[in-house]
């Protein structure tokens, strides 16, 4: 079963033209899907739609297979949708421990939150030694490891994670696509967004290339490495041509 | 010849030491990359230089002239130019008028003398160049990261700096993307332009760069052409985790 599925969605900003046309795509339990394509091409557009940030035109999300269409952040969050946006969004005027706990707001048991705060300390080592620290005073690679520690306070079923890898260093990459394989293995959900593409195709189990707002090619993220397609479409920046055939 | 040099330049936040009496010097008319881990110092670094903060102590200075007290705005037009990390674009401004903004004001309107024929030609060029002139007509908010971090870029080059400061200027940008900007930068700089990345994508820094830089915990620890930099152990170790 998927843990979370999005079917033949369109959705957009404003009165502009949709971003998502017709956008269908599940992650399923266990699994690391990701979202690859040009700028522009809607990635982050499926996140929003997937957390509730955005209401999508028509079309249906479903969670654990229950109809949540229309639902808001909070009621996604409260069914185990968890989103770590793109860029920054850590309170600098808070600390590190308080900017991580705000992520269990919603959890009542405090053993609970006692246990998730270990795990995630655990996770990111950095969040464990900067904990007094102010959020502002660290670095933009350091901020991001405490929003996906944030984002784990809640023990969520499907994470959504929105360029996890922008603004960090190459060790600091390495030990973000660790980190979203530890949290499948540890039985969450991820639906990834990434620029970063041969890096995170080699860290998800399924691959989809989204285009003009659909998903324009999917299938195992092993075989789309190897598809000289995906090179095509997606180094190239544009839907290939049908192939023209040749004069018998 | 030095195009931008510091000189013991120290910035503490709090009690965070974030530049430690670092003294760099880059070279004109080269490209040059500043990379370096998370927290190393490399914005501060860019934000000192620019003027969007003060040092504690030290000095910066460009093409000879100290520029350490000078505000942002006399450091442009000195002819140091910049990106930011995470991009400042006017969100309800079309793309065109976004880049024609980067042309010198005339008086208190942004674009009062910068939409004739000439400069909109220009601006449409940088767009194109950029692989973002069919969005020209739409507001800048509806643009996507990527997208917004190319017409930073745009209006950087539209001002046309003497030195371009790039702050991670690969960040959410599509790899297909990533050789344009490349060549971009080598065509400029064969014009005479002089570069400062900063940049976490090794594949670019190595394929464009002339001289490169390492920061880790805000002081230099090697620099050299990238063939150096690519075996250097103490690089090796602090920042590309082998």
């Amino acid at each position: 079963m998927s843990e979370i599925e999005l079917v033949d969605i369109q959705a957009g900003y404003g009165r502009a033209a949709p971003v998502l046309r017709g956008l269908s795509v599940a992650v399923p339990a266990g699994t690391i899907v990701c979202l690859v394509g040009p700028n522009g091409a809607g990635k982050s557009t499926v996140l929003k739609v997937a957390s509730g940030l955005l209401a999508p035109r028509t079309g249906a999300i479903r969670v654990g297979g229950v109809d949540m269409t229309g639902q808001g952040p909070q009621r996604m969050l409260a069914n185990g949708v968890a989103h770590v946006l793109q860029g920054h969004s850590v309170f600098p005027e808070m600390t590190v421990g308080e900017n991580v706990l705000l992520g269990a707001y919603t959890l009542k048991d405090k053993a609970r939150v006692a246990a998730r705060t270990e795990f995630v300390r655990g996770l990111f080592p950095v969040v464990a030694d900067r904990w007094g620290t102010l959020a502002g005073l660290l670095s933009g690679g350091q901020q991001k490891q405490v929003e996906f520690a944030r984002s784990l306070m809640v023990d969520p079923k499907v994470v959504l994670l929105d360029e996890p890898s922008m603004g960090l260093d190459p060790k600091a990459t390495s030990t973000v696509f660790e980190q979203v394989v530890r949290m499948r293995d540890a039985g969450t959900a991820v639906l990834l967004v990434e620029q970063n593409a041969r890096r995170a195709l080699e860290t998800a189990d399924i691959g989809c290339v989204l285009d003009l707002g659909r998903v324009h090619i999917s299938g195992p993220a092993a075989e789309l490495i190897a598809d000289p397609q995906l090179g095509e479409l997606y180094l190239g920046g544009r839907p290939a041509e049908p192939p023209v055939k040749p004069k018998l | 010849m030095h195009s931008l040099e510091t000189v013991e330049l120290t910035k503490a936040f709090g009690g965070n030491l974030v530049l430690d009496k670092t003294s760099v010097s880059f070279q004109h008319g080269k490209v040059n990359a500043l990379i370096g881990p998370n927290g190393s110092g490399k914005t501060t670094f860019f934000n000192c230089v620019t003027g969007l903060i003060r040092p504690d102590s030290g000095r910066v200075s460009y093409a000879g002239a100290d520029i350490t007290r000078r505000t942002p705005h006399a450091i442009a037009r000195a002819g140091l130019g910049r990106t930011f990390q995470l991009c400042r674009v006017f969100p309800r401004m079309t793309v065109l008028d976004n880049v024609l903004a980067a042309t010198r004001p005339r008086g208190a309107n942004l674009l009062r003398g910068a939409r004739g024929r000439a400069e909109t030609d220009r601006a449409r060029g940088w767009l194109t160049k950029l692989g973002i002139e069919h969005l020209a007509g739409i507001e800048a908010r509806n643009l996507s990261w990527g997208q917004q971090k190319l017409l930073e870029l745009a209006g950087v080059l539209m001002s046309e700096p003497e030195t371009v400061l790039l702050d991670e200027p690969a960040g959410g940008v599509n790899p297909a993307l990533l050789d344009r900007i490349g060549g971009l930068v080598r065509d400029l700089n064969a014009e005479g332009r002089t570069f400062v990345i900063v940049e976490h994508n090794m594949d670019l820094v190595m394929s464009i760069s002339d001289h490169i830089v390492v920061f880790d915990r805000g002081r230099p620890i090697a620099e050299g052409p990238p063939s150096m930099i690519r075996t250097d152990e103490r690089v090796l170790g602090a920042y590309l985790g082998v």
